[in-house]
């Protein structure tokens, strides 16, 4: 297994030197077709964790043929772990929107979104006078792409893109069935590109600095970097942008307190590493790939609590359409409460296993596909804390 | 007060009236009081042409947009894991002891409004409150203390 060495990097929040203006010129310099070519060869994979290859998005959604498409940024941030997006929005907004007006060029759409959690409505004076700001210049430059701002309100499934696009449509955030997907009906059934806040600046510096650049970085199936949101037993919490491909021993020796007992990579939805196999997985799509979560707990906590945790969220941010999700979270709750209270033989650990398995294969959504990650890792390798 | 039809009207007269609006609307109203009430949805589903039952049916889908009446002043502590980790317990026992209410509760004067929700986005800065809009990071029982004291002279 191939893996990188703790590296900082400074693609994201690099300022110095970033006139947004001048890459916009040299990317309406060439053609849509090009800009796409590079961004297929740049390798980049989505940063809000599902990792589709961001260049063949906007590949397909080019190839539509409708006469409205739209560009839609997510920063419905709110995955538990993570902050990167709003730190990105508060320091670097126009690399943001400047990634959006690109991949616009590219796809041929003149509208884009930002669809932004409500929680960070304290953003929204300064975001919408930036927003307008660039609106104009891209006026100025001839480019036919405006930029407006949603906002959502307090439902962590709108994070999922098709609830986000309901959402944006005045209605319940829902999943849809998929396929079809977006880049075919997305927005107002419309030809989509749906790109994370992180993304977008990818795209924006890959434009800037050229593919080799960000191709140097990373590993065979992981290039180039990502923005880590790192939190728990930590001495330093924060952001940090790291090469991709670290390996999970290298992060804790780097982020942890001398005493970590696990790390959950991904967030509420993502995997538990025990401290048994640090060594066992890099951070990446060949390990245990990220959205940037990286929560660090050491051994004075209780897995227990940590579980019990993610289930409450769970229970309550399920959108509740789909039975095996709706009914699911709840049980899985119920059950390990069960089982803590010795009302429930510590065998039936096991049925709970094979329900989160199900719901892996029945839930319409991310959502409730995910819930399987954290509580069969965690059950596997902290099974008697969930018992006793 | 501004009037919950103007509101509605601003809305309208920049996005449409059409269903796309009914987010911004429920927003701006609930921005501007703080919930919505059964009238108010009514005044929206009329000016989207929309059924009241559909109204409240998105409505209740959302967190932020409450359907019951909230104080001036909505108090929401994070309780997600890292703000759990880092105590939001004794944070929302010193709110709980301040404001002399229980979870989900408003005070009397109808001031303020103690809930708990989930993650947003402070992680590496729990535990975190929001007061409204506002956002307050790494708290401590006398950092909450003085803040609800401001809000209480303002």
């Amino acid at each position: 297994m191939e893996n990188k060495e703790f590296k900082l990097v400074d693609l994201i929040f690099e300022t110095e030197g970033c006139d947004v203006g001048v890459v916009l010129d040299r990317v309406l310099k060439r053609t849509p077709d090009d800009i796409i070519m590079d961004m297929i060869d740049s390798g980049l994979r989505g940063r809000g964790g599902a990792g589709f290859p961001t260049g063949l998005k906007w590949k397909f959604t080019r190839s539509e043929s409708a006469y409205d498409k739209y560009i839609i940024c997510n920063a419905d941030e709110g995955e538990p772990g993570t902050f990167k997006d709003r730190e990105i929005l508060e320091r670097v907004p126009m690399k943001v929107f400047t990634g959006m007006a690109i991949a616009g060029y590219a796809i041929d759409a003149k509208e884009g979104f930002i669809y932004i959690r409500g929680e960070y409505r304290f953003l929204q004076k300064k975001l919408q006078s930036q927003i307008d700001e660039f609106n104009l210049m891209l006026e100025n430059k001839g480019l036919d792409f405006k930029i407006a701002l949603r906002w959502g309100s307090g439902a962590y499934i709108c994070g999922e893109e098709s609830a986000l696009f309901e959402s944006m449509e005045g209605k319940r955030g829902e999943p849809r069935n998929k396929p079809p997907y977006p880049t075919i009906t997305g927005f107002r059934n419309k030809p989509t590109v749906i790109n994370n806040v992180e993304t977008l600046v990818y795209a924006t510096m890959i434009n800037k600095y050229g593919v080799d650049k960000f191709k140097e970085l990373g590993t065979r199936d992981s290039h180039g970097s990502k923005v880590f949101s790192v939190s728990g037993d930590t001495p330093k919490p924060g952001i940090y942008e790291l090469e991709m491909g670290l390996l999970v021993a290298d992060f804790v020796k780097e982020f942890g307190d001398g005493d970590a007992k696990a790390v959950q990579i991904g967030g509420a939805g993502g995997t538990c590493v025990p401290r048994k196999k640090f060594d066992d997985f890099i951070i990446g799509y060949e390990g245990v790939p990220t959205g940037g979560s990286m929560m660090i707990f050491n051994s004075s906590r209780s897995m227990y609590n940590v579980l019990h945790d993610y289930l409450e969220f769970f229970t309550e941010e399920s959108c509740g359409q789909c039975t095996p999700c709706r009914v699911g979270c709840q049980q899985l709750l119920k059950g390990i409460e069960a089982i803590k209270r010795g009302e429930r033989p510590p065998s039936y650990l096991d049925d709970l296993k094979s329900l989160a398995a199900s719901m892996r294969i029945a839930s319409k959504c991310g959502l409730g596909q995910s819930v399987a990650n954290p509580f069969s890792t965690i059950i596997d390798n902290f099974r008697e804390e969930i018992i006793y | 007060m501004t009037d919950v039809k103007e509101l509605i009207q601003a809305k309208v007269k920049s996005i449409g009236a059409k269903r796309e609006a009914l987010m911004p609307i429920l927003q701006a109203i609930v921005e501007e009081k703080n919930y919505l009430d059964e009238e108010d949805m009514i005044q929206v589903a009329e000016a989207l042409d929309l059924s009241t039952a559909d109204v409240y049916g998105t409505a209740t889908f959302y967190t932020f947009l409450d359907t019951v009446p909230r104080g001036k002043f909505v108090i929401r502590v994070c309780k997600t894991i890292s703000c759990h980790m880092a105590g939001k317990d004794e944070i929302v026992d010193t709110l709980k002891d301040l404001l002399k209410v229980d979870l989900g509760e408003t005070t009397p004067d109808k001031q303020f409004t103690l809930m708990q929700a989930n993650c947003m986005g402070w992680c590496h800065k729990g535990p975190v409150m929001l007061v409204n809009d506002d956002i307050y990071t790494e708290l401590t029982k006398d950092k909450v203390i003085k803040i609800i004291h401001d809000y209480m002279g303002s």
